[in-house]
């Protein structure tokens, strides 16, 4: 019997080996890591200052910035808050406040 | 919307990359150009606890984890396994730091390469063995501190050069690429993916946790790098024909890049001039190749 | 049909005969000769098959393991040094759960550099998750092949098959060539439940933590249990289409008697003789070859030695700082279960000679003296 792969963002669950494959092969996605919480500064994105060039977009090495309507939308499900969209915004529209506050 | 690299994602975000971390921008725009019909090997590297533990994945595509040494025969096995079944069309890469490739891994890269089997090999170049920790590797550049060679005794001698020792094995295909340059980078992906035989793209990764600088420099580095002449970005087509895909018109000095990285702050200003002069006559001797 | 070969080519025909689909190998003395055979039955189009020259045996194995891991048949042959080489990926090969078939010549380590028969190369890799068979005539190397690929196939975990060198690898003997169309029969087309393919994107081998490792150690050694019965079935299968019957132990001689050698590889067929000469002499003498080491055969070893006075293991290895490893592997099964009394011999390492009189002093030496003993040096010259 073959267990399937679950791609989606939902935990796999494994109560032991009856639930294993023989070999590690992955079941599921590590979209269920949510790394958003690593973050300590959350970047914010100005749309009045957005030229749409989407170099956020590009450089986002999670990635964590979706394009939706034409727009670079930031995803803090995943967002680790590197900085790199706000370092390389050719605008400086995207600006960062600091987690928790 | 004008996007100037493929806009479809295959690499799913929450992986364990660090913050900024220059390999996984460099996984990410591998498989945007490779796309869903690809398989990976990938060795021990930081992208082996990247793509999350058992029994996650974060690549989309099938990958197989292998031994350190083993990145390009494990490809090569793949593709064999997969021609034999029909299944040609695959692309098969090797995914791999520059541990595993300058030093562990290479007879078995040489060995691929002059088989000219049908691979592409990417080492994403974060210049020590930064998933143990900050050791320093065969491309440690001179004069860069890492956990084993401490300020005292920073890195003597320079980075091996990867890419020249691919030429000599003419294969079809060899180029350097930056993360910092995700366009001309594509290209090359596009370029390797569109070629039979064994094809190797150096891409230069910026480490904010083993170079020392704060994460949101990732691209800015992996561009002076470029612009200071330490990471020319060419292609060398059968091992002989050398183009420069970006032209450095007006090169930086090379204090510009090594001042955001606290690896290189121990180095007195005669040092940094050595590190210059060796760069500015390294660049001299590729200039002279390039058609 | 029946054809004159070295044990060797007998390795190469069964890897035809299997259909493997991927070879990668990397030669070394006295291996040389299965790969040779194996890339002119590839380049005449006799197997379609892919055979990559490798530049050294750790990748060979590496090789293996990636395009087994796509679903391909894959096989390689090697020796000692080369064997010691791969050590790593034995491991990979194991844990990753492929069936990958491999001939191993036996052939002493160096230092001093030696190309003659012994098992240590074999037996250092004990316990990487593969399962063991040690091989007494070109026939059964060849046979061994096609049930390895079966049995691998079936409890996912590779199979190394090993035999001496010269004294069988280069040694000419008669064998029989089952008919393919019923090798066909016997070995359908490798179909895995989990392998690399984009319709289905798995990792393999990922970061596994103390939460699942132990579980797939479990899972392992469960394959390996339910292994020995398996072996049992291809066995017996194979005997219906060729009439030639494998077991995991192969006992000759041994119903009523009182002292058993325990022996294996082609030390195995000499003892066969040996014990006939000894019955002729009136004394009560037989012979259990260790076909398979793993899985270990405890209960069937257990089965004919249990009313035995005596065993006698004769090991053609030797584990430096204790005794004799087929010796140790069978002191192990027997405690707790009967108490008979062992006396275990080195013979023949680095490829000395064991003769039929050697194994009769051996044999011998153990009727007269009752007293167990864990390691006694047949012939070394002190």
């Amino acid at each position: 019997m073959v267990i399937k792969f679950q791609n989606n963002d939902k935990p796999v669950i494994i109560t032991g080996a009856k639930d294993m494959p023989p070999m590690a092969a992955a079941l599921g996605s590590m979209l269920q890591n949510k790394t958003g919480s690593w973050r300590n500064v959350r970047p914010i994105i100005d749309y009045d200052k957005c030229i749409k060039c989407f170099i956020c977009w590009k450089v986002c090495p999670e990635p964590a910035i979706k394009i939706v309507d034409e727009l670079p939308v930031i995803d803090y499900d995943y967002c680790k808050g590197c900085l790199m969209c706000a370092e390389e915004c050719p605008k400086d529209a995207i600006d960062f406040e600091k987690e928790g506050k | 919307m004008r996007l100037t690299i493929p806009e479809h994602e295959i690499m799913t975000p929450g992986h364990l990359a660090c913050q900024g971390c220059g390999g996984s921008l460099a996984m990410r725009y591998a498989l945007k150009v490779f796309g869903k019909d690809t398989m990976l090997s990938i060795p021990a590297c930081c992208w082996a606890v990247i793509d999350g533990p058992f029994p996650y994945t974060a690549v989309n595509v099938p990958l197989f984890h292998t031994a350190f040494e083993t990145a390009a025969i494990m490809a090569s096995g793949i593709k064999a396994g997969l021609m034999v079944q029909g299944k040609d069309t695959t692309n098969v890469v090797a995914f791999a730091g520059d541990g595993g490739t300058f030093d562990i891994g290479i007879q078995a890269i040489s060995g691929a390469a002059e088989r000219n089997d049908d691979v592409t090999y990417i080492v994403y170049d974060n210049e020590a063995y930064m998933n143990t920790g900050i050791q320093r590797s065969s491309a440690t550049p001179h004069g860069a501190w890492t956990t084993t060679t401490p300020v005292k005794h920073y890195k003597k001698g320079p980075k091996k050069n990867m890419a020249e020792i691919m030429a000599a094995h003419r294969i079809p295909y060899t180029a350097t690429a930056s993360v910092g340059y995700p366009e001309d980078f594509c290209k090359k992906l596009e370029k390797a993916k569109n070629t039979k035989g064994f094809k190797f793209i150096h891409v230069l990764a910026p480490c904010p946790t083993g170079w020392k600088y704060d994460p949101r420099y990732t691209i800015k580095l992996a561009k002076l790098a470029v612009q200071t002449n330490y990471f020319p970005l060419y292609e060398i087509i059968d091992g002989i024909h050398y183009k420069q895909t970006i032209k450095v018109k007006e090169r930086k000095p090379l204090k510009e890049y090594l001042k955001y990285q606290g690896r290189f702050k121990h180095l007195l200003e005669d040092e940094v001039q050595f590190l210059q002069d060796f760069i500015d006559e390294n660049y001299g001797l590729l200039s002279m190749k390039f058609e | 049909m029946k054809k004159t070969m070295m044990g060797n080519y007998a390795a190469s025909w069964g890897a035809q005969l299997a259909r493997v689909q991927v070879i990668a190998a990397y030669p070394i003395t006295p291996q040389t000769l299965i790969v040779e055979k194996l890339s002119d039955i590839v380049a005449d189009g006799e197997l379609d098959a892919k055979f990559i020259k490798v530049e050294s045996e750790h990748s060979a194995m590496a090789a293996c393991i990636g395009a087994s891991a796509t679903g391909a048949r894959a096989y390689t042959a090697t020796s000692a040094q080369g064997l010691a080489l791969m050590h790593e990926m034995l491991h990979w090969a194991g844990l990753a759960r492929l069936p990958i078939v491999m001939t191993n010549v036996n052939r002493a380590m160096a230092p001093g550099w030696s190309i003659w028969a012994d098992q240590n190369d074999s037996l250092s890799q004990r316990d990487t998750g593969w399962m063991q068979i040690y091989a007494s005539s070109a026939q059964e190397i060849l046979d061994s092949t096609l049930i390895g690929y079966k049995v691998s196939e079936k409890v996912l975990l590779p199979t190394l098959i090993s035999f001496d060198a010269f004294f069988l690898s280069h040694t000419m003997e008669v064998v029989d060539m089952p008919e393919i169309e019923l090798i066909d029969k016997y070995l359908p087309p490798y179909k895995p439940d989990y392998k690399m393919d984009v319709n289905d994107p798995r990792s393999f081998g990922a970061l596994t933590d103390e939460q699942y490792y132990y579980e797939f150690r479990y899972k392992m050694q469960k394959a390996m249990d339910e292994a020995v019965d398996i072996i049992k079935e291809a066995g017996k299968e194979y005997e219906k289409i060729t009439g030639r019957a494998y077991g995991l132990v192969h006992p000759y001689r041994c119903e009523d008697a009182d002292m058993i050698l325990v022996t294996s590889g082609t030390i195995a067929d000499t003892t066969n003789v040996a014990v006939d000469e000894l019955r002729a002499e009136g004394k009560k003498v037989g012979n259990l070859r260790i076909r398979v080491i793993r899985p270990y055969p405890k209960k069937e070893i257990l089965e004919v030695v249990k009313g035995v006075k005596k065993l006698a293991v004769i090991d053609r290895n030797i584990s430096p700082g204790y005794s004799g490893i087929f010796s140790q592997e069978l002191k192990s099964a027997l405690y707790n279960e009967v108490d008979i009394p062992v006396r275990s011999y080195i013979a023949g390492l680095g490829g000395r000679d064991v003769k039929i009189e050697d194994i009769k002093d051996m044999a011998n030496d153990a009727l007269k003296n009752d007293a167990p003993n864990d390691l006694i040096w047949k012939g070394v010259k002190i």
